[in-house]
């Protein structure tokens, strides 16, 4: 146990990332998440680590790809609109095989939509976002202790996979301030990058990092190759916190901030009588999905600050075997206990009629 | 006893280039690979090839490569060199690349004064994609998407950017040259080694446009795709040193 330090997570972000041996981080400012920039600015040129302000996202998100084809833990960061932007330089960065940790801290959209905190953006970060085909891991921490640590643990997941990560938070994850202690984040691990652009220095053959086969079996191959990584980690890293499922008869799910807001929700229910239970995914992708296929509610509950994405994760982990239903709150407006707590009495009314 | 006076550059490899006949891409990859072997850099050079015909210029050299999306490569080579600073990186793009979609990657890489080194190929055309108006395309110049000829009031003018970029204070050394004739491909050598050893002197970015050629989507032979480059397009992108800050080493 080291000391507790009271931090904002945009700049929790920033510090564990420092602490995991990023020395490369390019960023562009937008709200809500500039004070991750801010950090940066001022903590890079003192330990010989590279700020960069760039022109705009696209520019940043490219310089993340030549950062991590040179063989460094690079990072960037965005919030939704910016993260359409950088969408084009994510798929290269997956394509190329390349390593690197992308943050979004999400506010409400489309278009420029708002700059209060949103979950909007789980189809962009979980379904693809840029095109062709790939993944990336989705990581989603709901405070700012588990933000630091899973930042810890992005730089070593994106190395050992050879997969971009993206950190998803919402703009209340970003500049809420909570107690952090970064003796407890993961270590970093060191992976050796023998395909990294670094100069043959006469000694080696030419490394090459390209996202265009003109072959189309070559390109083929390739893509199958990284599908057969994805079902690895689809086998190794679905992560999710449970609670009070054994017996629930409705079981919440919700990541990010609105987890917390569930919480509260299902501690009411259940201090009221009413069996509910939580599951908070921290992978969105790979989704845990196996977890949903363990438990069995008579229905669940998809809680998000969107119009309703993950819910259709949740109907394809549970194999739709009981109802999916959603509530939640868009446009920068986060739910409200009350509002969950409504709607669990309403599905228990339909699902368990003679209770 | 025989004595080898002439070979090709250890930093070009043996595979048969695939371009057009008549096309300049090989003269200036010959450039690069002979000034770098000169300078003794081969080991340490990265190069960041654009979206365009020289897409596939990895498969020519010794040396290591990033292949960047369209246009962004001085944002790639600003990574890399940001990560590898004793590297000597360098872009090599064409006009569409960097003086269309790449204009604010070039110019902020340009602004900054990125220690990097830019090879331009202006062709006054997009080449892979068979012969589209680029932003370097002469008035009147007659293209795919411009088959009545560039109409500079409703297209537009050409895009000059070594006169552009020599405004800004972030460059080293700007040169234009032209690869039409022996003195001519001497002075472009000679621009792209200098190009270089600023790079290595860490004075900021360096940036040669070499005046080229695309025969096949200008539709002429070359000796006439030659005689083009001559008579229309020196006239307007005029040859000769843009920008030199000789500054201490």
């Amino acid at each position: 146990m080291g000391e507790k330090v009271l931090m904002k997570g945009n700049e929790a972000i920033g510090e564990a990332a420092i602490r995991s041996g990023c020395r490369h981080f390019f960023g562009y400012p937008i709200t809500p998440q500039t004070e991750l920039s801010a950090y940066m600015a001022k903590k890079m040129p003192k330990i010989g680590g590279t700020f960069l302000q760039a022109e705009s996202e696209v520019a940043a998100i490219n310089m993340v790809y030549g950062a991590a084809a040179a063989g460094m833990r690079a990072m960037t960061s965005s919030s939704s609109p910016g993260i359409s932007l950088k969408s084009e330089g994510i798929s290269y960065i997956a394509a190329g095989d390349l390593p690197a940790v992308i943050v979004n801290i999400m506010r409400g959209g489309p278009g420029l939509g708002g700059i209060q905190p949103a979950q909007s953006d789980y189809f962009q970060a979980t379904k693809g976002g840029g095109h062709g085909d790939y993944h990336l891991i989705v990581l989603a921490p709901n405070g700012v202790q588990e933000l630091a640590n899973l930042t810890a643990d992005a730089f070593n997941i994106t190395d050992k996979y050879r997969i971009p990560v993206m950190l998803l938070g919402d703009g209340t994850i970003g500049q809420m301030m909570e107690p952090v202690d970064f003796d407890d984040i993961p270590k970093p691990v060191r992976y050796e990058k023998p395909w990294a652009v670094t100069g043959t220095n006469n000694e080696r053959s030419a490394n090459c990092v390209k996202t265009l086969y003109l072959t189309p079996s070559e390109l083929e191959d390739k893509v199958v190759e990284r599908y057969n990584r994805y079902e690895i980690v689809k086998e190794e890293l679905q992560r999710y916190e449970a609670h009070d499922t054994e017996d629930a008869d409705i079981i919440i799910s919700a990541y990010g901030i609105t987890s917390r807001v569930a919480e509260t929700a299902v501690k009411k229910l259940r201090a009221e009588g009413i069996k509910a239970g939580i599951i908070r995914p921290i992978t969105l992708w790979p989704f845990p999905e196996k977890i949903y296929k363990q438990v069995h509610p008579k229905a669940f509950l998809a809680v998000e600050m969107s119009m309703g994405q993950m819910v259709e994760d949740i109907r394809l982990a549970c194999e739709c075997r009981v109802p999916v239903y959603f509530t939640g709150r868009t446009g920068g407006i986060i739910p409200t206990p009350d509002e969950i707590i409504a709607k669990v009495k309403e599905i228990a009314g339909e699902v368990c009629p003679n209770e | 006893m025989n004595k080898v006076i002439f070979e090709k550059p250890r930093a070009l490899g043996d595979k048969p280039l695939h371009y057009c006949a008549g096309c300049s891409h090989g003269i200036v990859h010959r450039l690069v690979c002979e000034v770098l072997d000169e300078l003794e850099l081969t080991g340490r050079a990265v190069c960041v090839e654009p979206v365009g015909c020289s897409v596939t210029a990895d498969e020519y050299f010794n040396f290591d490569v990033v292949q960047a999306a369209h246009g962004r490569a001085p944002a790639v080579a600003t990574g890399i060199k940001r990560s590898l600073p004793g590297n000597i990186v360098f872009t090599y793009q064409g006009d569409g690349d960097l003086a269309a979609i790449g204009t604010a990657e070039t110019v902020h890489a340009a602004a900054r004064g990125e220690n990097i080194t830019v090879i331009f190929i202006n062709n006054t055309i997009y080449g892979m994609t068979g012969g589209q108006m680029a932003p370097t395309s002469l008035p009147g110049q007659v293209t795919q998407t411009s088959p009545y000829g560039r109409d500079t009031k409703t297209q537009g003018y050409p895009v000059k950017v070594c006169e552009m970029l020599s405004t800004l204070d972030g460059p080293s050394f700007i040169a234009r040259c032209a690869v039409d004739s022996v003195p001519h491909i001497k002075e472009a050598k000679k621009a792209i080694k200098k190009a270089f050893e600023y790079q290595c002197g860490g004075r900021g970015l360096s940036f040669v446009e070499i005046l080229s050629t695309c025969p096949t989507n200008w539709g002429m032979p070359p000796l006439e795709a030659v005689e083009r480059l001559r008579t229309e397009m020196i006239p307007y992108y005029p040859l000769g040193v843009y920008k030199d800050e000789k500054g201490a080493e």
